[in-house]
């Protein structure tokens, strides 16, 4: 069931007992915590979970772009083609942003500088990493928003980001993220701030040139239909930690966490008979900053007894390639 | 552009119409006459007569708003800002015989101000919360709260007491020499920017750690870029439009410096032209001088409005 490179080495990202602390005036809160996955080249793995959950944390932890002070990684490895990331130089980890590792942003409109040229913010990270002259990397600036199906690329590297759509700007942050071929691409929530017919636009985009680059892809999201879609895998996160994982189609088959079963219900399908109600999850998402002693959706959990409230699940084994942090896991039905 | 620069001049002949008219009237409000300070300086005995002499060859015997009609119609008609009353000389050639130290005073100490105040305003920023930034910002409220009158005062007077040295009380032409010229009004210049540079230095910092917060700041570094070049290509050029706008504003604050410094280290600008105007009641040049300053305040501002179109590529102008 694992894609063929996995089997013959080792992964390309491989993410260890990850955690993030960020210190507030109420103290420390654990934003990510004991975090662990695998990632193999040209695989696309889905981080999903809702606002707070820490998924976006841990893709910017991956990089090192959490703002410290207040953030800080407290713990973990993060083994990126053999390297562990976390303990590289500034000059080293500032070698691999943008060059092997890409990232893109979920809010295009914020996140292009709005006095600068879309061309010289995609050629930006060319002539940083690959030394070509401006003149040569504006060139490959408009070859790159050819690729990302900008029409009239060549005039428009000259515009600004404002003169742009949403849309055509999430495709510039992803022609600059495509711009030095990098074997991992980090899209966090990149469709969330897009119109819905964009949205998918977008995807399939993404998609596409990642697959054609071959590079491996990591999907922070919150929306479960664009799981099914494009990802291989899936890691559900709740409270800062992973309390799901494996194979987009098992996942979805056979969900084996109340917060994943709730999760589904809670998203509108097309496959259900119509006039299914769709079913919320109760309650509100955990305040990280104080968490339950045990499994953290015990609160909202409606199959939840004692155990649950005192002590934590660890993340087992449910499948051949499924986890669940649940004491019940292999009694759940979707 | 150009159909917007043409709108923005006109626009201006209302503003400085009104200026000119609140000037002509406040100038006439400051007590004592002119009349009675010429009698009492020529030893005229002050009888009736002399007086309305007096008063009917300077053409101040007419009611103030004939005077003010008759000044604003030699304006107009032939470019004419009336004679000085006391030298007979031309108010506008004084003024443009004295403008351009004042405008070079002006100038060096706003380049003192943005050569200072930019580059610590930024590293206050960056390294927000440390001890430098401490340092710096006491000394940017030490510099904002010393009154440049003040210390222009201590610099004459403390190095003539230590050293036996004192700034020179006669101004070097440019012309003559161009070296001596700059070291003598750099002194001035630095105390004018003093206070300017600390305002700078505020703004930069504010604007600075708010652009820094920016996503698009957080997409540079996950590029890859230093913290250097992401600071100087992608936050500071954003950083400093409301800078340039505080240049507009502070042009009349610097000319208010510049009066006074002016007064203290004998240059012969238009601050000192003022203030011989405003003790001998010499109301065409005092009324000139406020007139021109006002002119250039204006177009300074619109230089202001212009350059934001360099920085900002959403301002078009219409």
């Amino acid at each position: 069931m694992r894609t063929g490179a996995r089997l013959m080495g080792a992964p390309l990202l491989s993410v260890r007992n990850l955690s993030t602390e960020f210190r507030t005036e109420r103290g420390t809160v654990k934003a990510v915590d004991d975090v662990s996955f695998d990632l193999a080249a040209g695989e696309t793995l889905a981080i999903v979970g809702e606002s707070g959950s820490g998924k976006s944390v841990t893709a910017m932890s991956i990089l090192r772009l959490i703002p410290d002070p207040p953030g800080r990684i407290s713990a973990g490895e993060v083994v990126f083609d053999g390297r562990d990331l976390l303990k590289l130089e500034d000059h080293e980890i500032r070698a691999i942003r943008g060059n092997r590792i890409a990232m893109i942003f979920q809010e295009p409109m914020s996140s292009l500088n709005p006095s600068l040229t879309i061309g010289l913010q995609i050629a930006e990270p060319i002539n940083l990493h690959r030394k070509t002259p401006w003149a040569a990397a504006m060139d490959m600036a408009v070859e790159l928003l050819s690729r990302v199906r900008l029409p009239d690329a060549r005039s428009r590297v000259k515009s600004y980001p404002h003169q742009f759509s949403g849309g055509m700007r999430q495709r510039a942050m992803i022609a600059m993220a495509l711009a030095c071929q990098p074997q991992l691409i980090i899209a966090d929530e990149p469709t969330t701030a897009l119109d819905v017919t964009v949205q998918a636009q977008i995807l399939a985009l993404l998609k596409e040139v990642t697959r054609a680059a071959n590079s491996a892809l990591i999907l922070i999201t919150h929306d479960l239909g664009v799981v099914a879609r494009y990802a291989d895998r899936v890691c559900v996160m709740y409270g800062g930690r992973i309390i799901e994982a494996g194979p987009a189609r098992e996942i979805y088959a056979r969900p084996r966490h109340p917060y994943t079963i709730g999760l589904m219900a809670s998203v509108p399908r097309l496959d259900q008979a119509t006039g299914t109600r769709l079913v919320p999850i109760d309650g509100q998402p955990p305040n990280l900053a104080n968490l339950p002693p045990g499994c953290a959706f015990a609160p909202r959990c409606r199959n939840a007894v004692d155990r649950c409230r005192v002590e934590r699940p660890a993340l087992v084994r449910s499948g051949p390639e499924h986890l669940s942090a649940c004491h019940f896991h292999d009694q759940l039905s979707a | 552009m150009q159909a917007y620069v043409i709108r923005r001049v006109l626009a201006l002949v209302p503003t400085l119409i009104f200026a000119s008219l609140i000037v002509f009237i406040t100038v006439r409000l400051i007590p004592g006459d002119v009349i009675d300070l010429m009698l009492s300086t020529n030893d005229i005995g002050a009888d009736k007569k002399s007086r309305e002499q007096l008063e009917a060859a300077l053409g101040l015997d007419q009611p103030v708003y004939i005077q003010y009609f008759r000044w604003l119609g030699a304006i107009l008609l032939d470019g004419s800002l009336g004679k000085s009353l006391w030298q007979n000389t031309s108010v506008m050639e004084d003024i443009l015989h004295r403008l351009p130290l004042t405008f070079e005073l002006g100038l060096m100490a706003l380049i003192v101000a943005l050569i200072v105040g930019i580059p610590i305003g930024v590293y206050s920023a960056v390294s927000q919360d440390t001890i430098g930034d401490y340092v710096t910002r006491s000394f940017a409220i030490l510099a904002l709260a010393l009154p440049g009158f003040w210390v222009g005062t201590l610099v004459m007077v403390f190095p003539a007491i230590w050293w036996g040295w004192s700034p020179d009380v006669k101004l070097t032409p440019f012309t003559e020499n161009p070296l001596r010229h700059m070291g003598q009004m750099a002194i001035p210049a630095l105390i004018l920017g003093k206070a300017f540079s600390a305002v700078v230095m505020r703004l930069t910092r504010t604007m600075m750690l708010e652009v820094m917060r920016q996503d698009y700041i957080r997409t540079a570094l996950a590029k890859g870029l230093a913290t250097r070049t992401t600071i100087l290509r992608h936050a500071l050029r954003n950083a400093l439009i409301p800078v340039v706008t505080l240049v507009g504003l502070q042009a009349p604050v610097l000319f208010g410096g510049a009066v006074i410094l002016e007064q203290i280290f004998v240059i012969p600008g238009m601050g000192l032209l003022l203030l011989e105007a405003v003790s001998q009641r010499d109301y065409p040049i005092i009324t000139g001088v406020f007139l021109i300053v006002g002119v250039a305040v204006v177009f300074i501002n619109l230089l202001v409005d212009l350059s934001y179109g360099l920085l900002d590529p959403k301002v078009r102008y219409r």
